[in-house]
């Protein structure tokens, strides 16, 4: 199916057009991923994107990172990235201040197909950091719990302090009918939650296999790992979306460097059918 | 618990699937009904094996003590699921702990009795083996992809 | 058809500068042809000729007067279109914040391309694909482009890895210039029949009151061309060449030129059609004033397929067979053509004398097909 997807607003078609924007709030999620919001200010006038669509954010001087856009779609004026500080500029952005100003570009990319889901069960598989591009679709499914049937949310994280959200996770299991599995690679004795691997997870669950539709982010293994379960229980591979990741530097499909085969990530992406790039994942060395 | 319950609970489980009336007949005489309490052990490393346990609901958790780490949780096993084959395995000890970490049901099967069925009906001792088989590859996999500590923050793994 | 004695090509090139064109077009610099700023026909390499082989190139005295008795050298026309660094724009501190203001505050001279040769039309028409037949458009590339005067020439010799023939894209150029030229050196007359092929190309050439071309001297240069076609030894085999590429992901032939190539770029850097870029952010020591500036870039390099956690290309084979798979497969499916246009600047450039024709064959010979 084609993707949604809207691009950056018309001002800046080039994409290379910068807006400074100002930081409402810094909210430590674990002891190295952080969550910036975001006040659009006058951009917020312009500013819509889809779930699964990502930004460049732009340190002063430090240059751009590509951050998936992890907040509420249907919230016009504000935004949120939560972001893993790993390298030189997400830890200039780790350093950001409420009230400073950061520089923005977006949004890029493809969003998970919602409308594929609807009248369905929606498995909701995330690994690590991969659950703060699907959280903009787990807000906007929310919105109309109705129009979807059961929400599956499994969420692997690498142990109990890296769990991301945890009380958005519990209002989400509690208060809007999603089934939320969260699983770790290990615990102290104080978790009490399922600890494996997040494809583990699946034989807690019985999926219909004919009327379920999977969006799946995190590491390429993982996701790999957990498209093979999917199949072993039936799902068929056009009912299942992920979202790839690639070194991003222009965002608008000339740079070169997001390509993953003949696809450029930036803009034939993040989100994917399956059918699309299967042949694809087992390359190695893409 | 009456035996017809007992053996439809069997029967339902996940890892019996398919299995034989005659060989379920084996199993049942070897059945019974269990409850623990989140934070009750089932399991103490280091002891002899004699069970394992078929569980319906709750959850148990995999446990071991990692010098100046402490106690480290590193799997769990919930409802479909089996849990010890050490009873099948010389020298039929446990190498962890396990605990309840939330309310558990099971049923729990008598290792030693059936690992002597398993000698004298050798077709009994393969279904077993073989159900096992399945089990530890799957756990294996996943134990593999666990290793891989594909979540981790570490900017310069290398390995 | 016209005609332009060869003593009347000046006429042309001062027709452009009246009209405010800045003339590039090719010089003798350091051994090699490099497209660079001209004034007239005078500074045309005139006698000179080149020798094209797996890496080697160099420079000779054709003993004759042909002003393009050469083909093409290092420099594409892309260091023109799409230049090798480009301020993408000027940030400076504003109380917390910064203000932004373009990068180019000059306006680049409008130039006039003398002597593009049809392989090098078709690298061109291919980055109008990439740079602006998508959703986002590169402004500075398409100024650029709707600004520049070509007057292509058409090759009445082929090196000896010329391989355009058999990619489609020459020996002649049939549109998409403003006026094309053919020189044609045959005993006492030395001549171009020159047309035109758009409005502003028409109304240059017909202020040159040039005569119409003779049935003659049309044939004489529509034969070189075609001879030049003809003559050509290397061939790229383009049949099904993308799903060939695409099928043949794990063949040998990877290792086997993994054993040859330094990656050392060069291929990328002398293509007319490569255009992977990096970005660049730096402040000046006040950190007041910073700068993004575009250069290019090369897939060849470690650094290109950095992800948090690793490199997903870490071997050379990995490289070499993004770069030939990039170009003669994946290009197809993102842009609608392949991304070679038979130049074979890469065979000349390669300090191993990789010749991707050869390679083509070889998977072509062993490899698996669908």
């Amino acid at each position: 199916m084609t993707h949604e997807t809207v691009h950056a607003p018309a001002a800046s078609r080039e994409g290379v057009r910068l807006y400074p924007v100002t930081v409402k709030k810094v909210i430590w999620e674990t002891d190295d991923t952080f969550t910036l919001q975001i006040d659009l200010g006058a951009l917020g006038d312009t500013f819509s994107f889809l779930p699964g669509q990502f930004n460049m954010l732009y340190v002063f001087g430090l240059g751009e990172a590509a951050i998936s856009i992890s907040s509420d779609a249907s919230e016009s004026g504000t935004l949120a990235h939560t972001i893993h500080r790993v390298g030189t500029v997400t830890s200039g952005l780790a350093q950001v201040k409420r009230g400073d100003v950061i520089g923005l570009r977006g949004p890029f990319g493809t969003g998970w197909p919602i409308t594929a889901a609807r009248g369905k069960d929606v498995c909701i598989v995330a690994g690590g950091i991969g659950l703060a591009p699907l959280r903009p679709v787990m807000y906007a499914m929310l919105q109309e719990r109705t129009a979807f049937e059961r929400i599956i949310l499994l969420y692997g994280a690498r142990s109990p302090l890296d769990i991301l959200y945890r009380v958005e996770l519990e209002e989400w299991a509690k208060e809007h009918n999603v089934e939320v599995l969260v699983t770790v690679d290990r615990g102290d004795s104080s978790w009490k939650g399922y600890i494996g691997v997040v494809t583990t997870l699946f034989s807690y669950i019985k999926l219909d296999a004919r009327a379920t539709v999977g969006y799946l982010c995190g590491p390429e293994t993982m996701m790999k790992y957990t498209i093979d379960e999917m199949g072993r229980r039936g799902l068929a591979e056009d009912q299942i979306y992920l979202s790839m990741e690639r070194n991003m530097k222009c965002a608008v499909g000339f740079c070169g460097h997001c390509q993953y085969g003949p696809e450029f990530i930036c803009k034939d992406g993040p989100v994917f059918a399956l059918p699309r790039i299967r042949h694809l994942l087992d390359r190695k060395e893409l | 618990m009456h035996t017809e319950n007992l053996t439809e609970i069997l029967r339902q489980h996940p890892f019996l699937a398919g299995l034989s009336e005659t060989h379920m007949q084996v199993l049942i005489g070897c059945a019974s009904n269990v409850r623990f309490a989140e934070g009750a052990p089932l399991i103490h490393e280091g002891e002899i094996a004699n069970k394992f346990y078929l569980v319906r609901a709750g959850r148990i958790a995999l446990e071991t003590d990692v010098n100046a780490r402490g106690k480290i949780r590193i799997q769990t096993v919930g409802p479909g699921d089996v849990l010890g084959w050490s009873w099948l395995i010389s020298p039929y000890r446990w190498h962890f702990n396990a605990l309840a970490v939330a309310d558990v049901r099971a049923v729990a099967l008598d290792g030693e009795c059936l690992r002597k069925k398993c000698e004298d009906d050798r077709d009994f001792g393969y279904e077993m083996l073989s159900r096992f088989s399945q089990v530890m590859e799957r756990r294996l996999e996943a134990t593999r992809i666990q290793l891989l500590d594909l979540y981790t923050t570490d900017p310069g793994a290398r390995v | 058809m016209v005609i332009l004695e060869s003593t009347e090509l000046n006429q042309l090139l001062e027709g452009l500068t009246s009209r405010g064109y800045l003339l590039i077009g090719p010089t003798v610099r350091s051994g090699a042809i490099v497209y660079d700023e001209i004034h007239s026909a005078e500074d045309l390499p005139r006698g000179v000729g080149d020798d094209q082989l797996p890496a080697r190139y160099s420079l000779r005295h054709r003993g004759d007067a042909m002003f393009f008795g050469y083909g093409v050298g290092p420099v594409s026309w892309k260091k023109y279109l799409y230049p090798p660094r480009l301020t993408m724009f000027r940030a400076t501190r504003a109380g917390k914040g910064f203000t932004i203001a373009p990068g180019e505050t000059e306006p680049r001279p409008r130039a006039a391309f003398i002597g593009v040769r049809p392989c090098e039309l078709n690298g061109i028409f291919i980055q109008d694909k990439v740079f602006t037949g998508g959703p986002y458009v590169d402004g500075a590339y398409k100024k650029a482009r709707d600004n520049a005067f070509i007057v292509a020439v058409n090759c009445t010799e082929s090196g000896a890895n010329c391989f355009c023939a058999s990619m489609g894209t020459g020996p002649g150029a049939t549109k998409g210039f403003d006026v094309s030229l053919t020189e044609v050196l045959q005993g006492e007359r030395h001549y171009f029949t020159a047309e035109a092929g758009s409005p502003r190309g028409e109304e240059v050439l017909g202020a040159l009151s040039a005569r119409d071309a003779t049935e003659q001297e049309e044939k004489a240069g529509l034969d070189a061309v075609a001879r030049a076609g003809s003559s050509q030894v290397k061939r790229m085999d383009v049949c099904d060449l993308p799903q060939l590429l695409s099928d043949n992901f794990e063949n040998a032939r990877w290792d086997d030129v993994a054993k040859r190539c330094l990656a050392c770029t060069n291929c990328t850097m002398v293509c007319p059609t490569c255009f992977c870029s990096t970005v660049e952010d730096a402040t000046d020591l006040t950190g007041v004033h910073a700068e993004r500036s575009r250069r290019w870039d090369s897939c060849f390099t470690m650094d290109f397929t950095k992800v948090a956690g690793g490199n997903i290309r870490p071997s050379t084979r990995a490289r070499y067979r993004q770069w030939l798979t990039h170009k003669l497969s994946n290009w197809m499916g993102q842009f609608g053509t392949l991304g070679c246009v038979g130049c074979g600047r890469c065979i000349t450039w390669c300090p191993s004398g990789i010749d991707l024709t050869a390679e083509v064959d070889a998977i072509r010979g062993n490899g698996v097909h669908a």
